[in-house]
């Protein structure tokens, strides 16, 4: 089983509302704000973005449903300060500063603050997922393949990115990405453990009991351990 | 097997304000004040994702597709060195894969297990994109999710949603409206919206002169 952020063919949703395509980007500034501090504490280097992400699914199914999409992003972010150890729990209980407030000593990470001048590199270096791995492509386009149960299978309950829909579903590989860091490991901090990464294809068909139509598809990255030949 | 346990009871964020734009500035104060965070890189990151990278950036890459043939071939057969080489690389856009519309098969990019969406192309997804909404049913009502876009596909056109599980990002390439023939690349950007990009628009139609706003969708 996965988590409550696997929502991939859930019903019970209503209908979209698009906003304008000139809409803010942000459409309130603590929105702005949040994406901002996010991005700059994952510049202290404490975890990775697949850690990141199990941080935002790890939250309780009840703050996932309830939070807004920053607010998950800011009580992920919370957590992980903590659980790392770049901040204490009484921290986030401080009062605001003003003028009489005492200066904090400087954290011994203050070294790694990102500052103005260094956004726009380290936002245009970004941070690659392709790596040289020891485990050789089992699978070529055109294989027919069946997904694994979803579940990581090295931490019981850990993140993965096998969606429950598509689980125990025979696709066919399109096409293989080169070999990536594998999430659900990285995530634990068990090593990147790269593998080869395929984008494979599975008739609508084949993950829904009424699909819209006999040619429609979907397809998915998924990883060599998701997969079996089929 | 090691358990993932972290579900306690009282979370470390619940010691935040519960007024969402007080947690941002309280997290905020107290990083800046250790040290962990500059309040002006900040503004620099939001100024970035506000003025500097957007949908421009992946509307001149279809426009250019349209008007140079050479240009397309390279893109969809290795979109990453071509993006570089046009410095829309980057950060969640570090893996590109473009994927092109034609009357056969309409392409339609999701994420449904977070919102990952090719920044450097297209810049912050919108809300709807981050909905629960769009991730729940795109992947299994692509076609009536399409309706409340106002697209309307025709039935021997096959839909292929590409669901984003991996740090690979899809871009998809729109079919260049007819009747723009001799069109600059300038002029072929206007009728790319940001939705066409992401597969839930098409490209705006000619006699709309690419104004925004005005979808080309029938």
């Amino acid at each position: 089983m996965t988590r409550v952020h696997d929502m991939g063919g859930r019903f019970g949703e209503g209908r979209i509302t698009p906003e304008a395509e000139g809409a803010p980007v942000f459409s309130t500034d603590w929105h702005a704000r949040a994406l901002a501090v996010t991005l700059a504490c994952g510049a202290l280097g404490q975890w990775n973005i697949d850690g990141s992400r199990h941080a935002r699914e790890r939250l309780s199914a009840a703050d996932y449903t309830r939070l807004s999409y920053y607010e998950k992003w800011m009580a992920a972010l919370a957590n992980l300060l903590v659980e790392q150890g770049v901040l204490r729990e009484e921290d986030l209980a401080q009062p605001f500063a003003t003028e009489e407030t005492p200066a904090l000593p400087q954290h011994p990470l203050a070294a790694r603050c990102l500052h103005p001048e260094a956004v726009a590199q380290v936002l245009a270096a970004g941070g690659p997922a392709v790596r040289d791995s020891q485990v050789a492509p089992q699978f070529r386009p055109g294989d027919r393949v069946r997904t694994r149960r979803p579940a990581n299978t090295l931490v019981n309950g850990g993140h993965t990115r096998l969606p429950a829909y598509a689980g125990c579903a025979e696709g066919q590989v399109l096409r293989l990405h080169g070999s990536h860091v594998f999430p659900d490991s990285n995530a634990h901090d068990r090593g990147e453990a790269p593998e080869p990464l395929y984008a494979v294809s599975f008739a609508a068909q084949s993950l829904w009991a009424h699909a819209e139509h006999p040619r429609d598809e979907v397809v998915l990255d998924l990883w060599q351990s998701y997969l079996e030949p089929a | 097997m090691p358990h993932d346990t972290s579900d306690p009871q009282q979370p470390p964020h619940s010691h935040l304000p519960s007024d969402p734009s007080l947690r941002v500035k309280a997290l905020e104060t107290i990083l800046t004040r250790k040290g962990l965070i500059d309040p002006a890189a900040l503004d620099e990151i939001i100024d970035t994702y506000e003025n500097r990278i957007g949908p421009q950036n992946g509307a001149r890459v279809v426009a250019r597709a349209w008007a140079d043939a050479a240009f397309r071939t390279a893109l969809l057969e290795d979109a990453d060195p071509v993006l570089a080489q046009m410095g829309f690389n980057g950060r969640q856009g570090e893996h590109v894969v473009v994927v092109e519309n034609t009357p056969e098969r309409h392409n339609m990019v999701v994420c449904t297990l977070c919102s990952c969406y090719p920044w450097p192309l297209l810049g912050i997804p919108p809300g709807w994109y981050k909905s629960d909404a769009y991730r729940a049913r795109a992947v299994r009502e692509p076609r009536k999710v399409l309706s409340e876009f106002g697209v309307a596909l025709p039935e021997g056109t096959a839909v292929r949603v590409w669901d984003s599980t991996a740090e690979v990002r899809y871009l998809v390439l729109p079919m260049r409206p007819a009747g723009t023939d001799h069109w600059s690349e300038d002029q072929l950007m206007r009728l790319v919206s940001r939705d066409s990009m992401i597969g839930t628009a098409l490209a705006r139609r000619p006699d709309t002169g690419g104004v925004a706003g005005q979808e080309g969708a029938e």
